[in-house]
């Protein structure tokens, strides 16, 4: 792969996307991990 | 379909299996999509830079995209008062202004080489910028209101309003003069662009939006937890 003058512009165009994707990605997991534990347990203790 | 899944327990026991599944289709059409825009020859005219295009072009479909799914569920959720549409509208919008961001910082890396800008105010990315900043203003007024559902309504009309933009971002490189190329797939005769570009622009495109549905999904699975949990701690307080 020959980037020349352009590697400048190309591998931070890669870079910010795969950076922005793995804050996608962790972001929503985090959340939703969160989320259900917080659900599950305030189902659990809500239960007479 | 929608209405089938408009009820949130079937729409649970739905993306419970197709979040993650979406989820392995767009690594399965990203990794090819990569890997052969790496290997694409370099362009005639643009250089190496035309590889840019292979994550600028998924990402301003994607973000587009989003806005649409957001407006659609904007409008489920102020016209029919449906719970499970305004769980998907708000789980949409920081997706959405992620794949916008992507599309205007990534299109700046490919406008500073061959335009010579970073930025210029052209139609198409003063159109993009808007779009950026409604999603922005989606979540800003969606915080800025104590009352879930009034923030809800005042958020679906914005996002309603604010799907005016899509018409303008698609066609201001034909109602406008603009530095930006005008359509390059999607027309009369077929795509302007040569089949090895093409390819992996298409895996990627795909690729894009399945992680999108997978991230939607599981997103506006964490939203309905939220709620739940949200109604639980009032029942909890109310004993």
């Amino acid at each position: 792969m020959n980037y020349d003058k352009y590697a400048l512009f190309v591998w931070p165009a890669y870079a910010i996307t795969a950076l922005v994707f793995a804050w996608m990605v962790i972001d929503t997991l985090v959340r939703a991990g969160a989320w259900r534990r917080r659900a599950e347990k305030s189902e659990t203790d809500d239960r007479p | 379909m929608i209405a089938a899944l408009a009820n949130p327990h079937r729409f649970m026991g739905f993306s419970r299996w197709a979040a993650p599944l979406l989820g392995a289709v767009a690594l399965l059409l990203i990794a090819p999509g990569l890997w052969l825009g790496f290997a694409a020859p370099p362009d005639y005219q643009q250089g190496t830079t035309v590889r840019i295009m292979f994550i600028h072009v998924p990402a301003a479909q994607t973000a587009m995209f989003v806005y649409a799914c957001l407006g659609g569920a904007s409008f489920f959720s102020l016209v029919f008062r449906h719970a499970l549409a305004d769980a998907a509208a708000r789980a949409a919008a920081p997706l959405g202004a992620a794949f916008t961001l992507l599309a205007l910082v990534t299109g700046s890396l490919w406008g500073r080489p061959m335009w010579g800008a970073w930025w210029v105010w052209d139609a198409r990315l003063t159109s993009v910028l808007l779009l950026f900043l409604l999603f922005l203003g989606y979540m800003a007024l969606r915080a800025a209101i104590d009352d879930e559902a009034r923030a809800a309504r005042a958020a679906a009309i914005l996002a309603l309003v604010g799907l005016i933009n899509l018409p303008i971002i698609y066609f201001s490189v034909d109602w406008w003069n603009s530095l930006h190329q005008g359509e390059s797939i999607f027309r009369p005769g077929g795509p302007a662009i040569a089949t090895v570009f093409l390819i992996p622009l298409g895996l990627m495109s795909f690729g894009y939006l399945a992680a999108f549905g997978a991230l939607w999904l599981q997103r506006t699975r964490a939203e309905i937890w939220r709620r739940r949990a949200q109604v639980a701690a009032v029942q909890a307080a109310g004993r």
